[in-house]
């Protein structure tokens, strides 16, 4: 039950209230609002506002939680598909997966909060993202994390690196979802700005599935969870009244960090599903950003609804909080919901005995304003419309950057090093090299549904109960995109369907986050538009359409340059028979191998390139769009039909390291022959449309009635050997490959 | 009263935490530092400070592995 | 044949378990604030990370309503398997001894592991062949079994060592590599990784972990191999 307010919210040196805090047209600018945001927020109001609404509207109509920059973009997307049951509004989006039940999924950032405390960042980030999860019903089944760093040479990158991996496997093991796949990225342009976006997948019933909008005049709002503390008020602190800053010995009592407790949310989740289940609420909502301003003005907003709340009713961690601070706090682990009257009493009496604290802390209204309480006083009265609707969107003004923003690579191979020092080379390197040191610390295995684990297959695979299942990839390379906005973006589509293809996985629908430099600078505004325009042609052209996902926007330094552009992409598909689910190494001595699809590989914007140390390229080859979707469409029934040993797409490295790769996973060798002229680019060139395929020769010649498929050698041996035109052999034995591969495990000693 | 109970390994037990900490003072400029170990506060206000010893045996530490420091504030 | 799996606030596996059970006999959820075995005719304690692993792993879900039943259970003789966190839990309980410690390499760790039977003889591994190898998946970052070289000198010579890691696969530190023990009766078996994950070849490639399940049904109903 809620705490006695009195003693929290009483005291001579916190009163706050309309008249004793006004905020002015400096306070509006140092959190983040515009001059004409501001004047705009008066004309709203009638007046100036006070402090609660300040804040109220600085927090609603920031970028973070607007999206001013970015929705009239995201508006362009394709959302629409035969699988989608909840697109893109709700707190995450589903597909159907048949037997009445969906997926639900979503990919969100914590990129700054981790650049400030990765542990707490990450951990946090991932507790985000699963409490949208299970706020439109539906149990959290799996946990991918995307990652961007500087070069793993500096400090600063490993210390992040180290700190995210072990948040994401603190926050995801101990509350028991298994965290199934991911990727991580070393680039210089995130040195300054990490990037740590965490995806996460939950099933549920159609029927059952929940959604945000707060209805029904009368009824009653009830927050549950964690107590309310100071958590993430950092940069709202300008507002706290001068006698809070000088009271006490100096102590910062505004931390910026969020700190997350698994164990919170465990009983939060397991209270969240039975209040569904026994069909004691109207609508729920989870707290993120912004805490309880944004979840109750969307509830609102949604539902066309007002809201009356009353901070003091609201369990404190903290003595002596200030509306404002209750109204802005981002505690973790909570989340409100819409409860007819007669059934408050029930909803308190669960969450008692899942130990949840939780109380009645408003109601619905037919007003159509957000009023804000402390007790019996009025402390912030804004229309609903206003706070969410109103926040001014803006065009973004994209103009092609005439010089070249990102500085090249350090070289770190030389021009003329041999094919296999450049392939033991690209096997270590960091964006390359076996993610085991990283993934060894996530539990990928509990809920029993794992079917391929990291490093398996080219996705992860999840079992269903009838038999099928579930297959998830996330993938977005940010230099390939910074080459060229509107391929790089496809290409990162591509990759995540092609990988769901090698397990025999047909896409259902995508969520993306889209991580960008300051949009109201004209060349960055030009990398977003053209990554939306190409995310959006690869979604149809996929008939993968977009269910959610999230932006991230200002991801640059004063002193160093902006990010990649990162669109990541999360993709979610379906395979009819799990145990066929296929598998990325070689499986047999005197398999055929071959290169399967419409494969043109260059060595333009390619990791070797980068290893060179060569300037990024104006623009990426052009891609056959539809023969790559129909070599993804041939192998993906390949593998249905059970007819290929292993099959592995062919990514980062070119086929040399994919050929490596298929090799590793099971310590079965190779005798592959590469021939033509451009046989450098044949080897380690990239692009989207190429597989390596072990198996029969029968199945590989079926295959080859669809796409383009080339017999290239034979599976077999304890080395991988490639021969090449002028009586050139790249050969290394595979422990020599295994010890390249294992490169990235000193950076966790 | 103001109870501070302080836990720490038991000698001759592995301490890799106090081993990590130990390596990696000298990396910040730190010489000359040696036997680290890492260890528990548990603080607790107390009406009958007696029964503090029996909270430790029962709860607080793990007396196969671990000591426990009981200091009272005034 | 029924056995009852204990559910903590933040136990993960508990499902898991269930599932491994039923494979074998029938298997019921068991609360911990009830006092109630509900019949059971052996106890299983799961994995996860029962009260956040709060103080210390084990140390708060030992004190549970429900494992004052489980203690008196065992101490009649009655069946006891104790995983991962269960483990942790059966040694804060004293019910087995030794300690579980934060691994040597500080950090969670998941990984496929090899484990050899030492003890075949017992109503856990009645199952298995003396030296065989079982794959069974570990996942935890408290596994690092202690005790002192008195006690594991009487662990040792009643047999009480029942598993222990391969060669080169201790990556907790355990001493002398033990991965899983025994009481003194031989009734109470604690083990760090995960044989409910190792039921299933679809996940994972080993069904292994099957053979605990199955020689505790064949020690219930009496069978011996």
């Amino acid at each position: 039950m809620s705490e006695d307010p009195g003693v929290a919210m009483a005291g001579p040196a916190t009163v706050s209230g309309i008249a004793s805090a006004q905020p002015a047209l400096e306070d509006a600018l140092a959190l983040g609002l515009t001059r004409a945001e501001y004047e705009l927020v008066c004309e709203k109001q009638g007046g100036a506002p006070n402090q609660v609404e300040l804040a109220m509207y600085s927090l609603l109509w920031s970028e973070h939680c607007a999206y001013k920059h970015s929705k009239k973009l995201l508006r362009t997307l394709p959302t629409d598909g035969k699988y989608v049951v909840m697109g893109p509004g709700e707190n995450a989006g589903a597909v159907d997966v048949g037997n009445g039940q969906v997926c639900a999924f979503k990919v969100e950032s914590h990129n700054h909060p981790s650049a400030v405390e990765p542990f707490q960042g990450a951990a946090t980030g991932v507790g985000g993202i699963l409490r949208d999860i299970f706020a439109i019903g539906a149990r959290p089944i799996a946990v991918l994390d995307s990652l961007r760093f500087g070069e793993p040479s500096g400090t600063r990158a490993r210390y992040l690196l180290d700190g995210a991996v072990r948040g994401i496997g603190h926050y995801g093991n101990s509350i028991g979802v298994p965290t199934i796949g991911g990727e991580v990225y070393f680039e210089g342009p995130y040195e300054q700005n990490c990037l740590i976006n965490a995806m996460a997948l939950g099933l549920g019933e159609r029927e059952k599935l929940v959604r945000s909008a707060a209805a029904g005049s009368g009824n009653t709002l009830v927050l549950f969870g964690a107590r309310t503390g100071r958590d993430g008020i950092g940069g709202a602190s300008v507002l706290a009244s001068a006698e809070l800053g000088e009271a006490d010995s100096g102590e910062d009592k505004r931390p910026t960090v969020q700190v997350g407790d698994p164990f919170e949310e465990k009983k939060l989740l397991e209270c969240s599903l039975e209040l569904l289940e026994r069909g004691l609420i109207v609508a729920l909502q989870d707290l993120g950003a912004a805490g309880l301003t944004s979840s109750a003005a969307e509830m609102a907003s949604k539902g066309e609804v007002g809201i009356d709340l009353d901070v003091a009713k609201i369990p404190l961690r903290e003595p002596d909080m200030e509306p404002f601070e209750v109204m802005v706090s981002e505690s973790q682990e909570r989340m409100l919901c819409v409860v007819e009257p007669a059934n408050v009493g029930a909803v308190i009496a669960l969450c008692e005995k899942w130990e949840v604290n939780s109380a009645a802390i408003g109601t619905v209204t037919e007003t159509g304003r957000m009023r804000v309480f402390d007790g019996d006083e009025l402390v912030g009265d804004m229309p609903v419309r206003a706070l969410v609707d109103d926040c001014p969107l803006y065009d973004l003004r994209p103009e092609k950057p005439a010089a070249p923003i990102y500085a090249p690579p350090e070289a770190t191979l030389a021009k003329n090093a041999s094919p296999r020092e450049a392939l033991l080379a690209l096997l270590a390197s960091p964006n390359i090299a076996s993610r085991r040191p990283l993934f060894e610390q996530y539990d990928a295995i509990v809920q029993s549904r794992t079917v391929r684990r990291p490093e398996q297959a080219d996705a992860a695979v999840l079992a269903l109960a009838d038999g099928s299942g579930l297959a998830v990839s996330i993938d977005c390379n940010g230099r390939r995109v910074a080459a060229d906005p509107y391929r790089g973006t496809i290409e990162a589509a591509l990759e995540c369907a092609a990988n769901l293809a090698c397990v025999g996985a047909e896409p259902l629908g995508t969520t993306n986050n889209l991580n960008y430099g300051n949009p109201e600078k004209a060349h960055i505004a030009w990398q977003l538009t053209e990554s939306v325009r190409g995310l959006g042609d690869a979604c149809r052209a996929l008939e993968a359409p977009i269910v959610g996902g999230n932006v991230s926007l200002y991801n640059e330094g004063a002193t160093a340059g902006p990010i990649y552009p990162t669109p990541v992409v999360g993709m979610v598909g379906r395979l009819p028979d799990v145990r066929r689910a296929g598998r990325l190494g070689f499986v047999r001595a005197g398999d055929a191998v071959a290169l399967v699809g419409p494969f043109a590989p260059s060595l333009v914007a390619s990791e070797l390139a980068k290893l060179r140390g060569e300037a990024l390229p104006d623009g990426l080859p052009e891609l056959a769009l539809d023969a790559v979707i129909a070599a993804q469409a041939a192998v993906r029934d390949a593998v249905r039909a059970g007819a290929c040993a292993s099959v592995h797409d062919i990514a980062e490295g070119g086929l040399a390291v994919a050929l490596a790769e298929c090799c590793l996973e099971r310590g079965l060798g190779a005798e592959i022959e590469v021939d033509g002229p451009a046989w450098e680019a044949s080897l380690f060139g990239e692009g989207p449309g190429g597989f390596v395929v072990s198996g029969g020769e029968d199945a590989l010649r079926a295959l080859g009635e669809r796409t383009p498929v080339l017999t290239i050698g034979t599976v077999g041996g304890d080395a991988l050997r490639i021969s090449l035109p002028a009586e050139t052999t790249l050969s290394t034995t595979l422990t020599e490959l295994k010890d390249a591969h294992g490169a990235l495990a000193e950076l966790f000693r | 009263m103001r109870a501070r109970v302080l836990i720490r390994p038991k000698v001759g037990i592995l301490d890799p935490q106090g081993e990590a900490v130990q390596r990696a003072l000298p990396a910040l400029g730190f010489a000359g530092v040696t036997n680290v170990h890492v260890g528990r506060l548990v603080e607790l206000d107390v009406e009958d400070p007696a029964q503090l010893e029996s909270m430790c045996e029962r709860l607080l530490a793990n007396p196969l592995v671990e000591d426990y420091e009981i200091v009272l504030a005034g | 044949m029924k056995f009852g799996v204990l559910r903590f606030p933040g136990s993960c596996d508990e499902v898991d378990a269930l599932g491994a059970a039923r494979r074998v006999a029938d298997a019921e959820l068991l609360w911990h604030g009830d006092r109630d075995l509900k019949g059971a005719d052996a106890i299983v304690v799961p994995g996860g990370f029962s009260y956040g692993d709060y103080l210390r792993a084990g140390a708060i879900a030992r004190f549970a309503p429900v494992m004052e039943s489980v203690i008196d259970f065992a101490e009649d003789g009655g069946l006891v398997l104790g995983i991962c966190n269960g483990f942790q839990v059966l040694c804060e309980a004293r019910l087995l001894p030794g300690a579980l410690l934060g691994n040597a390499n500080r950090r969670f760790t998941f990984r496929q592991v090899g484990l050899e039977v030492l003890n075949s003889g017992g109503s856990f591994t009645q199952g298995c062949a003396l030296g065989q190898r079982l794959s069974i998946p570990a996942k935890h970052s408290w596994g690092r079994y202690h005790a002192d070289e008195e006690t594991l000198a009487v662990m040792d010579r009643a047999g009480q060592i029942v598993l222990r890691y391969a060669d080169g696969e201790n990556f907790n530190g355990s001493v002398h590599g033990i991965a899983g023990v025994s009481n003194e009766r031989g009734n109470v078996f604690g083990l760090m990784p995960h044989p409910e994950h190792a039921v299933d070849g679809l996940m994972g490639g080993s069904t292994d972990g099957l053979k605990i399940f199955e020689s505790m049904r064949l020690t219930v109903e009496g069978a011996h191999v």
